[in-house]
């Protein structure tokens, strides 16, 4: 009877110990599912995200039969009184072409502030065939009081496009960096009618 | 399964005095403190119980708050801001502090009769884990006393909406779920130690009642996915408080990975509502069938192949997010898959049913009504998972309709089953038949009234979660109102019964049922509060 209960108690101290190291396990994989995330995305090319750096240019011949696309939309962001424009909303370009483009930054407050944009990439299995070989959207923007910056994008549609994409539309959403100037709360209620 | 004749227990012995040594429950503390600080693993079963009964009520006035409003097209009576709190509150309170509570007040009082334990493997810790429970919803309640009021931003609280817009009161709202995760991870961890290591000696797994064995499912799958769910509100936190983006596009962060992890959490989230339910079903039919239970092993094995497949289905939720063709594929056919193992419980119900000696006491009638409308809800869930018609029915009443049927005449009938089963055992007493009776048809009535036009506002396109709606809607919605108010105030009947069951009744004798073979039967009836103190000896039926 005595020995029962005491093997009883250890059989019990030890499932409660595998059960909280596999707690402790799933809490860890919860947040080890971020960077994850983030690589599962970049390495397929899901979810529209594309590399944060800048690539190299693919020397390839111009396909000249071919059309793509390519499609420019701008998106201010509440809490960031700035507006972007592309110069202009789309191109033609062949597949192979490395072509340039110009997008004008303006921050239409009387502070300097931090912004960044973000770009989206549709449809997503386009996004590991646009190579950006130089972008603004690599770094934060600082534009001073009323400050209007033009800057390039590089990009090139490598001749690998899958055949049934002939449109590729680039988003860039614009997003205040600092909080402390910032805050999204606040320029969502306050700034409204300023922001596109 | 086992077939035990009805043993004498001495009453009122404790392991403690059986062997020999001094007995410390003679100094029981009185009153209000012998429940607060009770380890007796029947007490703590009373306590989650009454507890999720009276949230039960609760999240069902929110739920009729809802109703009132949506009882004529156009704002009648509450603003939208409170109707998006009352939304998310109804389900917050009916996942957290209704359904979980249930089941584990449940397990709590029926695991250990089941396996003949004495009671639980931590006493204390069940004490702690179910305190935990009405600090944790008190404090969530208090949230729609705050300025800015309360979380409205649905159950599942998707980031940005719970992040970036959501009011004040988040932080103390995330709090709230972190205590009740506690609660279920600890309730959990109390339930695997018992049922692995505390059984009768003799009854291997296979051997034990399927209540005992869809628990054990249950409390595995809360390990594995509450941790992730106290990672993601941790998360919500930072992003809030600490200035981290985890969820924040403007700072690299990603809301759909929000919902991701919300659904890797709640996906499997739904099945621990729904498991114990199957065992209780399990249970219950060949009792009144008088049958042994048809397929036990395939019962085992399709609970667990339900809990693995529940991990690779999460983004059917997510069919709209924009996944690519391959992921939206796989989460179809994987979802679809689940009806595989369901269909084998349903098909053995059925089984077991068939050239059954059956009669129709009220635990019964709860049973066949969950069997019946719950394969209702699990057809519209296969509907659902067909992800180019869930471009249609995404976020509608459809997908209302849809999860209302598994969780009301599913784990809530299953529940009210599993009470009136086991009610003559705990209080020593039948439930009075009349009104039992009464309250199962006006409940069955009252579900099918309110969930049943939802399917069709749903396919006709009446977004869920939204206080107003287009003038086609207006039928479909009144009569689904009436039809909660119905079943709402039929529920107190259910108290009604409980009352009068506690104070007097029919005797019942410690075989309530006829054709009941489980170990719990063979103590005497009200259970005495220490039981199996020496363990029983389990006989295996040769059947």
């Amino acid at each position: 009877m005595e020995t029962r209960q005491q093997e009883q108690e250890k059989a019990v101290k030890r499932t409660v110990v595998r059960s909280i190291a596999a707690l402790i396990g799933m809490f860890a994989f919860a947040f080890s599912l971020i960077p994850l995330y983030d690589v599962f995305c970049q390495v397929t090319g899901l979810n529209g995200k594309v590399s944060k750096r800048a690539q190299q240019i693919t020397h390839q011949d111009v396909d000249d039969s071919r059309y793509i696309t390519v499609q420019f939309i701008t998106r201010g962001s509440a809490g960031l009184p700035w507006q972007m424009d592309v110069a202009t909303n789309q191109l033609r370009v062949n597949p192979g072409q490395v072509s340039e483009i110009s997008f004008t930054f303006m921050n239409h407050s009387d502070q300097e502030s931090l912004g960044r944009a973000v770009p989206s990439v549709s449809p997503s299995e386009a996004s590991q065939y646009l190579r950006k070989i130089n972008c603004f959207c690599f770094d934060e923007q600082k534009l001073k009081a009323n400050e209007k910056l033009t800057l390039p994008l590089v990009f090139q549609v490598v001749r690998e496009l899958p055949k049934d994409i002939n449109t590729i539309t680039l988003v860039y959403t614009l997003y205040p960096v600092d909080e402390k100037e910032v805050s999204i709360a606040h320029g969502y209620l306050g700034i409204k009618g300023e922001v596109i | 399964m086992a077939k035990l004749p009805p043993k004498s227990m001495p009453l009122h012995s404790t392991p403690a005095a059986a062997d020999g040594q001094l007995n410390t429950h003679t100094a029981l503390p009185k009153g209000v403190m012998r429940w607060v600080l009770t380890t007796n693993h029947k007490e703590i079963g009373t306590l989650y119980l009454l507890f999720s009964l009276s949230m039960f009520f609760v999240g069902g006035v929110f739920a009729l708050v809802v109703r009132a409003e949506l009882f004529q097209p156009g704002l009648q009576l509450i603003d939208p801001e409170f109707f998006n709190q009352m939304t998310t509150m109804h389900g917050l309170i009916m996942v957290f502090a209704a359904v979980m509570p249930a089941f584990t007040g449940l397990a709590n009082w029926m695991i250990p009769l089941q396996i003949g334990a004495p009671d639980m493997a931590l006493p204390r810790l069940n004490n702690f884990s179910f305190w935990l429970l009405p600090v944790a919803f008190t404090l969530l309640l208090s949230t729609l006393l705050m300025p800015g009021g309360g979380p409205n931003f649905g159950w599942t609280f998707y980031a940005p909406l719970s992040t970036t817009y959501a009011p004040a009161s988040t932080t103390f709202f995330i709090l709230a779920i972190h205590i009740a995760g506690i609660s279920s991870i600890l309730g959990a961890i109390n339930i695997i130690a018992t049922i692995l290591n505390m059984r009768a000696p003799g009854m291997r797994l296979m051997d034990m009642p399927l209540f005992v064995w869809t628990w054990l499912i249950t409390a595995f799958l809360l390990i594995a996915v509450m941790p992730v769910l106290a990672g993601v509100i941790t998360m919500m936190l930072m992003d809030i408080n600490f200035g981290t983006n985890f969820f924040n596009a403007a700072g690299g962060g990603d809301p759909v990975l929000f919902q991701h992890l919300f659904w890797f959490f709640g996906h499997p989230e739904v099945y621990i509502m729904i498991l114990p339910a199957f065992g209780i079903v399990s249970a219950i039919i060949p009792t009144f069938a008088r049958k042994p239970l048809f397929g036990y092993t395939s019962m085992v094995y399709a609970t667990a192949a339900i809990a693995l497949l529940s991990f690779l289905v999460w983004a059917h939720h997510m069919f709209l997010v924009g996944l690519p063709l391959v992921a939206e594929l796989f989460f179809m056919y994987s979802t679809m898959l689940i009806a595989v193992p369901t269909g084998v419980k349903v098909f053995n119900w059925v089984t077991t049913l068939f050239r059954g000696s059956i009669s129709f006491e009220p635990p019964m009638l709860f049973a066949l009504a969950f069997v019946v409308l719950f394969t209702i809800g699990g057809f519209s869930g296969i509907m659902l998972a067909i992800a180019p018609a869930d471009f249609q029915y995404h976020d509608t009443y459809f997908v209302v309709a849809h999860f209302h049927y598994v969780l009301v005449p599913g784990a809530i009938f299953a529940i009210m089953a599993g009470a009136y089963y086991w009610l003559p055992k705990w209080t020593g007493h039948y439930p009075n038949e009349r009104l039992a009776q009464w309250h199962f048809w006006l409940s069955v009535i009252g579900v099918n009234l309110t969930f049943f036009p939802m399917h069709f506002a749903g396919l006709a396109g009446m977004p869920r979660r939204i206080p107003d709606y287009a003038l086609q809607f207006a039928d479909f919605n009144m009569v689904s109102s009436i039809g909660a108010f119905f079943f709402g105030t039929s529920q107190l009947l259910f108290v009604i019964v409980v009352v009068i069951c506690v104070r007097g009744g029919k005797k019942a004798p410690a075989k309530a049922w006829e054709g009941a073979e489980d170990l719990e039967w063979s103590v005497p009836s009200p259970a005495p509060l220490h039981t199996f103190e020496r363990p029983p000896k389990f006989e295996r039926s040769t059947s």
